[in-house]
């Protein structure tokens, strides 16, 4: 059904019952996202998204949109919170970029950079987080970890529909794991998959290090706004 | 796979969705969940060992490592705190020779703190294995520690006469249920069950849904959402099943209203449960109780059987064209799991993380399926509301409020315990009837509800439009020290989020610290605006409830009792801020300068 909703001001007509950050997305309006993943079902994890709707401050990722839905985007107080999310996502964890093998490719520091943030406004916690080498293929470096979900969700086993990565315990004790013996039944093409699917420098892969040697890296050309309002299904 | 594992994989039908079950089954059997058992587990259920860890280190009475024969855990809720918590601490301590949060070394004792378990009225107060102590004292802890080493088992303790489980006596041998003011609608005596279901059923569905309706009744949990309405959205939606869940995961700090209720009026609730699925089109409901009441589960489990027995619940209820039956799934220890789809998620074996909604557990809930989930209260008022009538109810309390409501009072006052008021009494009214001498300030809904200054709020009225109370009344006289409540319910907060969401988990922890360094005197007025700040942040952007109330305690306080915090502030000198700690600061390069030395 055609609908017509607003946003930021401006009439848009779309179709009900499709995520708002798609909508979005399609109408040049740009929302950060870093849990989500389009196509795929919504995490609702890193509150990134965050928007403002029909007054109420909502996951752009988690709202199907419906008729005379009044939106919010790029209003000076919601683009703060956003902006402090993302911050908060800086203080929890323990991210160097200069020295990330996903640096340049990752959509953290990406965000990071389209929110304008300079530095966290809030404490950073320097967690002591242990990395995890078990399997053959990837490792985890756990000090980047977002709990974002991804590969919780969307990384299985082939054969058994298994998880292959899971969160342990709960709260600030929350920990992403890796089951060895599924992971080294991973096919190339899903460790690749899975590196790539983390939004962070989390989930690495073995014996690759750096795509290209340092001094002749390329960098993405485009800003992750530019590809996420190019990723729209015109 | 050994025997056991196997036996309960078939008992639960391997059935992923039974994990919960299973687990403690596996726990009651072997003490803990050893990794072999996981993995046996995770063989029967076609899960990664890991996906069963997930659901077992999500909760905080499973453990994966042995915890000792007698599990104690001594609730360390405010309350316990202002009634000799740190004496019984010691005396623990002390009489199991382990620390908490360990093993004694013969393996005897496992100690652990809990967070409010449902005995506020008699606190300080500590589960032993499956059952409770309450009012303890170091002499009593001395006592039941020193039976425990003789061999006795916790149950032979707190029940000396051998009263079975299923008997109400087994829970008032170790609970009172301390109900102070009785109103017209809770704990009636003699309800002919039998005659008021048939009434019931002799009705159309939609006919039950229009009393609820015109009753005005609103759920108890919290968020007062319209009975009536919700039953009408699960008639409506489409579904093959659809689901009636009991929330007895009574979790907020400081209630135990339903713990009374399931003691003294179980069967007031589980018909409120036929009902609701007779005006919905349910067969199946569950009741979720927290693991804090495992000592109610025999019992409750019998009032099912008594019921199934006259025929009021299972097939062809009392000869109509009904189905309806009710299994319990007990919780294992998470305060999330008060929010109904982490309730669902846990029912499903699952960690108790909140769902992303819409959809609405009413649309897809439990397994997928339409799902109305009510509180223990609701149900019981409701089948009072089927048996008398919408008016007799709409007649008691205000008009936007109607009817009563329990509040489950704890703290300085000389009658903790249950009342049940018409909406509309006023605070002071409530200092009254409970006896409070000197109250300065009043903590309802628990730590994600309000705090209330009596003299500034003592007009105010319990009503939804005022005071929405879920039933949880803690009251502080003039002698306690705000500040450290606020710290606790922070605490709270940090160790029972789910972690699904950043907000909550990591800006909850930076709240605390806030909370910290007010305390300590080191906070200047910047804190406090970051505070209020972050706060907004939080409540805007959280996934779930918890979440969103979590920094209640700290904006209640500094609304009602500013001048508390104003003592505590201090004036930036220079240029460092007054958090900034110097010497911490410089230890730290003492440190590393001392193992590069090592190193070297």
């Amino acid at each position: 059904m055609r609908i017509h909703i607003t946003l930021d001001g401006q009439s848009v007509i779309t179709r009900e019952g499709d995520m708002l950050v798609d909508v979005a997305a399609s109408n040049g309006v740009y929302i950060p996202t870093l849990c989500y993943v389009r196509g795929k079902p919504c995490l609702g994890t890193c509150r990134t998204c965050s928007v403002r709707v029909n007054g109420n401050i909502m996951a752009a990722c988690t709202i199907p949109v419906s008729d005379g839905m009044e939106v919010e985007v790029n209003e000076p107080e919601v683009t703060d919170m956003r902006k402090a999310l993302v911050e908060l996502l800086f203080s929890e964890g323990n991210h160097n970029c200069p020295s990330c093998e996903k640096s340049g490719r990752c959509e953290l520091q990406a965000v990071g950079y389209e929110v304008g943030m300079m530095v966290s406004r809030f404490p950073y916690k320097f967690t002591p987080r242990t990395r995890d080498y078990a399997s053959n293929a990837l490792w985890l470096e756990r000090d980047r970890c977002i709990f974002c979900q991804r590969c919780v969700e969307m990384i299985r086993d082939k054969e058994t529909g298994q998880k292959i990565f899971s969160i342990e315990s709960r709260g600030t004790q929350a920990t992403i794991e890796i089951d060895v013996e599924l992971a080294n039944r991973m096919p190339p093409e899903q460790v690749r998959e899975a590196a790539e699917l983390c939004p962070v420098g989390c989930i690495i892969e073995k014996s690759l290090g750096f795509n290209d040697p340092i001094g002749k890296r390329k960098f993405e050309i485009k800003s992750i706004r530019e590809r996420a309002l190019e990723r729209v299904d015109k | 796979m050994n025997q056991k594992t196997r036996q309960i994989l078939e008992h639960y039908h391997s059935d992923k969705t039974r994990l919960m079950d299973m687990l403690w089954d596996l726990q009651r059997e072997d003490g803990y969940i050893s990794d072999a058992a996981v993995a046996s587990l995770a063989e029967g259920l076609n899960l990664s060992a890991l996906d069963v860890r997930e659901t077992l280190s999500f909760y905080h009475f499973f453990h994966d490592r042995p915890f000792g024969k007698h599990k104690i855990y001594l609730a360390n809720s405010v309350i316990a705190k202002m009634n000799g918590y740190d004496d019984v601490r010691n005396a623990l301590e002390q009489e199991t020779g382990c620390t908490f949060g360990g093993v004694d070394a013969s393996g005897t004792f496992g100690l652990g703190d809990a967070n409010c378990i449902g005995l506020s009225d008699q606190e300080p107060a500590m589960m032993v294995d499956e059952v409770v102590f309450t009012n303890l004292t170091a002499a009593k802890i001395r006592d039941v520690v020193t039976q425990l080493k003789q061999g006795k088992t916790a149950v032979e303790i707190a029940n000396p006469q051998g009263v079975s489980s299923k008997d109400v006596a087994y829970v008032d041998a170790m609970v009172a249920s301390n109900i102070r003011n009785q109103g017209a609608v809770m704990f009636k005596a003699d309800r002919d069950y039998r005659a008021i279901l048939k009434a019931c059923l002799d009705t159309h569905p939609q006919e039950v849904i229009e009393t609820m309706t015109n009753a005005s009744l609103r759920g108890r949990g919290g968020a007062g959402f319209p009975t009536g309405l919700k039953w009408q959205l699960g008639r409506n939606a489409e579904g093959d099943e659809k689901y009636i869940i009991c929330n007895a995961d009574e979790g907020e700090p400081g209630t135990f209203k339903d713990r009374v209720l399931l003691t003294r009026s179980p069967k007031d609730v589980l018909l409120g449960m036929v009902m609701a699925a007779f005006a919905i089109g349910s067969r199946h409901g569950i009741l979720y109780l927290r693991a804090e009441y495992c000592y109610l589960r025999d019992y409750l489990q019998q009032q099912i059987d008594a019921f199934r027995h006259e025929g009021l619940l299972g097939e062809q209820i009392l000869g109509a064209a009904f189905d309806f039956d009710i299994r319990i799934q007990m919780g294992a220890g998470a305060y999330v799991c008060g929010d109904e789809t982490a309730l669902i998620e846990s029912c499903e074996g699952k960690r108790g993380t909140p769902r992303v909604k819409p959809p609405y557990p009413i649309q897809q809930g439990y397994l997928g399926m339409p799902t109305s989930v009510n509180n223990v209260e609701t149900l019981a008022i409701a089948s009072r509301i089927i048996e008398k009538g919408s008016d007799w109810f709409s007649a008691m309390g205000t008009d936007e409020s109607t009817g009563t409501r329990l509040l489950s009072v704890a703290g300085d006052c000389d009658r903790p315990g249950i009342y049940e008021i018409e909406w509309g009494t006023t605070l002071n009214e409530v200092m009254q009837m409970i006896g409070a001498n000197d109250p300065n300030a009043v903590q309802i809904s628990g730590p994600a509800g309000d705090c209330l200054s009596v003299e500034k709020d003592g007009d105010r009225e319990f009503c939804y439009s005022d005071l929405s109370c879920n039933g949880s009344l803690m009251v502080f006289d003039k002698s306690r020290d705000i500040l450290h409540v606020v710290r606790d319910f922070m605490q709270f907060f940090v160790e029972e989020s789910c972690g699904i969401c950043v907000p909550c988990r990591a800006g909850g922890v930076d709240l605390l610290h806030k909370m910290e360094l007010v305390i300590a005197g080191r906070a200047s007025q910047q804190d406090i605006d970051e505070v209020t700040s972050w706060s907004k942040l939080l409540k805007a952007t959280s996934r779930c409830g918890l979440g969103t109330a979590s920094p209640n305690p700290i904006l209640a306080t500094l609304d009602k009792f500013p001048e508390i915090y104003a003592q505590k502030l201090v004036v930036q000198k220079g240029a460092l801020l007054p958090s900034f700690d110097m010497d911490a600061a410089m230890a730290g390069y003492d440190l590393a300068q001392k193992s590069l030395v090592e190193e070297a």
